[in-house]
């Protein structure tokens, strides 16, 4: 059986190989970078290794705690995207739920109703909105004409924005988990929530929701992080108060083409966001990352 | 049991598909809007359509978006189907977890963190080895690859878990040595997982900003990097047009893919 | 084991399929799965692997059809030795208790898939399988689709699928627990005549003690990785080697006992258990003072209001309960000492002889009912 152990073998190696160098080199290279200097350049940052010496420096990180703006860009991060996943489930629980007890035949159609948006283009999802919440855009417009307002609201470049934008955006990403714990629960143990003498709202409460935590947390899970690293949303719909990490990140790279503190603030989002989140989830769901 | 829906649950479903396609009609809706102004009805005009398909730049970009996803799907397909098959048949190798770690990684990566380290991995690649020489369609590639690879492990994954392991048995049993057990058995019946893997690495290459944003030079400028820019500038009745095109072309795709799955996975494998 | 069953029951003593000394232990596993197991099958055999979950029955199989390759000793088919062929060159097939059907092939190709790995002529393969789908009734269904058929129709497709190859060596995994009761009575049945037809060997893994006595000319008992008794349906049934079988092969009463006197085929047993001597045929002398227990079926014991001259022992008790199952009733009686026992009454008269909860009772046997276990 050589033949066999080899075949495995070369299996195994194709993929790893390609994730050690595609994935987790690169971050590597990120945390040797953000050691380093910014400098003039091209490759704009200095080597780690001068003239036999190394030339590792912590003031990109310490650059990144004396100016709050990194702060409050990670702390923005973190409120809006918490609250984003709470409206999420707000929408999601309900839809995922109404489309489990939706009659049999049209189950798997709103299901794919759900999924189809997230086929189509992110980026024209997010401009969408754009053109929704726009000062002269169709929901002030429409609000006017309606005499309900006088003058338009201030609905794009700001918190609101950017909460609808994150929960637009995730919502199928919410709901998917939630459908497929939801529809593995078993109806006959609502109906025996029932027999045995529970109101429809107390057997949700006492039995539905309980057993559809997984979905939940799932879900959670899924749409958190993503947000948390959001750039397009707080860039397109979210206004100078609205920064978070990721667009910080992308400012530090393409705007400032300060390599060393991206990558500096990308180390810091990894510890302060990513691991603690794999290691959560670990926790939670018993998988690994 | 009362399996009707509630009138709640039924309202939150209409509200629900209203959230989430009315963005998306208001879209289609003023791409035939004639005036230049997005929000103010002046009529049905095809204008835009007939700008956009002269517009060079938009056309350009739409090739090169494509020529990238179909690479990085077929690449994501390769490698994404291998790591799917680890995952579920080689319960026991030195680094399974560290595997394990690598191929969900790129599905939690804020896609800041992985566009900025793997831009700095080719940076560092080409200063020390001399590749890759310049940045475009390759290193967006590669990029894409690794970010589809991790998603069609996944659904691969789920369908081989799914699938009765007696059925490749029972092919051996019969006869087919291993090779043919794989082309006649495994592959037919994880076939829609393939398909559907595809199309999604695919739509995910086509679809990235940031990772392809970061990775590209100045050779390649993809069409989600157009859009992302002319944007910036503000609504672009010519985007609505681009993006009413994207839209029924994805999901005429999707739904006829989906049609056809349907028809060939004539029985579930249990 | 001496006895008429212990010998391969069929036509001749040629060895057709050698397992000598086979033993497996999977990696992380506490205790072998196959520990040692050796076993001799004449060819046209029908033979049945019986024991609980997890007693290694499947491995054995498994084995046998290559999927698992044993840690120790050698399996032998018509003297040639099976140790490094892969499962698609062994002349096995299987059924598997799924039946693993190709679920993308029409019955007709899932069928005809063994012949067209054998590289058989076009028409050839056309007429076997026409043959083979007449001789299991499914020639009506040919072009129909796996995911179409009933259970039934599935397990006829499995069988004709595996037999097509005529392989020396049928594997039969779990064949029947698929199907619903009525209709797996007539299945066996049917499955014993296919056999006796196509005269291949076929080797049964199953946990179900009727399936496996109905249908196999030998049963080999497994527990816990070893064969604890091999022999003829009926030998295991009524002379177990052990407790184990004893308990495994139906309801049986046991009476916890000591020797006290032995002549050449009859011992007399003291039980403290129930506080009363007890006389049983036994082949053996055993010495005095061995402790043994009486194995005792439900239906061998008789059932009166007042003890019978022909029972060489008789018990006092109260009825406890009864359960009508139609052709028979089970009786549990409550023993003076406490102990419960267990009667099966065929119904033979109707409903006039029913049984009162709480009515004494006297339940009695002959010499020749009961079995001593030496271990």
């Amino acid at each position: 059986m050589t033949a066999d152990r080899w075949r495995h073998a070369l299996v195994i190696a194709m993929p790893y190989a390609w994730l050690l160098l595609f994935f987790a080199a690169p971050f590597a290279i990120v945390l040797k970078i953000s050691l380093a200097d910014q400098a003039i350049g091209i490759p704009p940052y200095t080597p780690l290794m001068a003239e036999g010496k190394i030339q590792a420096t912590i003031a990109n990180y310490q650059f990144l705690f004396s100016d709050s703006l990194y702060a409050r860009a990670y702390l923005n991060a973190l409120w809006y995207a918490a609250w984003a996943t709470f409206g999420c489930l707000l929408i999601g629980y309900p839809l995922a739920y109404g489309i489990v007890r939706a009659p049999l035949p049209w189950r798997s159609t709103l299901l794919l109703f759900v999924i189809l948006p997230f086929w189509t283009s992110y980026l024209i999802r997010v401009y969408a909105w754009i053109g929704l919440l726009k000062g002269n855009g169709l929901i002030n417009n429409l609000l006017i004409g309606a005499g309900l307002i006088h003058e338009p609201l201030a609905l794009i470049n700001d918190a609101f924005a950017i909460y609808v934008g994150l929960i637009y955006t995730y919502l199928p990403y919410m709901v998917l988990p939630l459908y497929a714990a939801l529809e593995k629960l078993d109806p006959a143990l609502l109906e025996a929530a029932s027999d045995l003498g529970c109101r429809p709202s107390t057997a949700f409460r006492r039995v539905t929701l309980p057993l559809s935590m997984p979905g939940v947390i799932a879900g959670c899970l899924l749409v958190f992080i993503p947000m948390c690293g959001e750039f397009v949303i707080p860039d397109l719909l979210g206004g100078p108060n609205q920064l978070m990490i990721g667009k910080v990140l992308w400012d530090e790279f393409f705007t400032n083409r300060d390599w060393p503190v991206a990558s500096a603030v990308a180390v810091a989002m990894l510890v302060l966001l990513v691991l603690p989140m794999a290691a959560v989830r670990r926790q939670l769901t018993g998988e690994s990352v | 049991m009362t399996n009707r829906l509630s009138p709640f649950l039924g309202t939150m479903i209409i509200v629900g598909f209203a959230f989430l396609y009315g963005p998306i009609a208001s879209v289609i809706v003023y791409s035939f809007n004639a005036s230049r102004l997005v929000t103010v009805w002046a009529g049905f005009s095809t204008r835009w359509y007939v700008e956009l398909l002269s517009n060079d730049q938009i056309r350009n970009a739409a090739l090169t978006s494509f020529e990238i996803a179909l690479i990085s799907a077929t690449g994501a397909l390769i490698l994404g189907t291998l790591a799917g098959f680890v995952l579920s048949r080689y319960r026991r190798f030195a680094g399974r977890t560290i595997f394990g770690g690598l191929i969900t990684g790129p599905l939690v990566m804020p896609e800041v963190i992985t566009g900025l380290s793997l831009l700095l991995l080719f940076v560092a690649l080409g200063q020390a080895i001399g590749w890759p020489k310049e940045r475009g369609v390759l290193t967006i590639a590669i990029a894409h690859i690794t970010l589809g690879m991790a998603y069609v492990s996944v659904v691969v994954e789920a369908r081989l878990s799914s699938f009765d392991r007696s059925l490749e048995e029972a092919a051996l049993d019969l006869g087919a040595k291993p090779a043919k057990v794989f082309a006649v058995i495994t592959l037919p019946l994880i076939a829609p997982a393939l398909v559907a893997g595809w199309l999604l690495a695919f739509t995910l290459s086509l679809d990235d900003l940031v990772i392809a944003s970061f990775t590209s030079g100045p050779s390649a400028t993809t069409l989600p990097m157009v859009i992302f820019s002319s944007v910036r500038m503000g609504v672009s009745p010519q985007i609505n047009a681009l993006a009413t095109l994207l839209l029924v072309a994805v999901a005429a795709a999707v739904l006829i893919a989906g049609r056809i799955l349907a028809r060939t996975r004539n029985s579930p494998t249990t | 084991m001496p006895g008429p069953g212990s010998r391969p029951a069929s036509e001749g003593p040629i060895p057709h399929l050698v397992l000598a000394n086979v033993a497996k232990r999977f990696p992380q596993a506490a205790s072998p799965a196959v520990d040692g197991v050796s076993l001799e099958l004449a060819r046209g055999e029908f033979f049945a692997l019986l024991g609980p979950s997890g007693c290694g029955k499947t491995t054995l199989l498994r084995m046998l059809a290559g999927f698992e390759m044993p840690d120790a000793g050698s399996i032998r088919i018509d003297g040639q030795d099976m140790g490094a062929v892969p499962p698609y060159a062994r002349p096995v097939n299987m059924m598997f208790q799924s039946y693993a059907l190709f679920p993308h092939m029409s019955v007709a190709d899932n069928v005809g898939f063994g012949l067209r790995q054998a590289k058989r002529p076009k028409d050839e393969i056309a007429a076997r399988v026409a043959a083979m789908l007449d001789l299991v009734k499914l020639g009506a269904l040919a072009r129909r689709k796996p995911g179409q058929l009933s259970g039934g129709e599935k397990q006829r497709v499995a069988l004709a699928r595996a037999l097509i190859n005529e392989p020396k060596l049928l594997l039969l995994d779990e064949p029947l627990t698929a199907l619903d009761r009525k209709l797996r009575e007539e299945t066996r049945f049917e499955l014993v005549r296919i056999q006796r037809r196509v005269g291949i060997t076929f080797l049964m893994v199953t946990h179900d003690q009727e399936e496996a006595m109905s249908m196999a000319s030998r049963i080999a008992v497994m527990e816990k990785g070893r064969i604890a008794q091999i022999g003829a349906p009926a030998e295991v049934y009524e002379r177990p080697a052990n407790r184990f079988v004893a308990g495994f092969l139906g309801a049986i009463n046991l009476f916890e006992a000591r020797v006290v006197a032995a002549t050449n085929d009859l011992l007399t047993l003291d039980s403290v258990e129930i506080g009363a001597r007890l006389t049983v045929t036994h082949d053996r002398v055993l010495p005095l003072g061995t402790e043994v227990a009486l194995a005792l079926r439900p239906e061998k014991l008789s059932l009166a209001r007042m003890p019978d001259s022909r029972w060489n022992n008789s018990l006092a008790g109260t009825v406890r309960g009864v359960a009508y199952r139609g052709e028979a009733s089970d009786v549990e009686i409550e023993l003076t000492c406490g102990k419960i026992v267990r009667a099966t009454m065929a119904n033979i008269g109707g409903a006039r002889d029913t049984l009162d909860i709480g009515q004494p009772i006297f339940a009695g046997w002959s010499g020749e009912a009961g079995v001593v276990l030496e271990q």
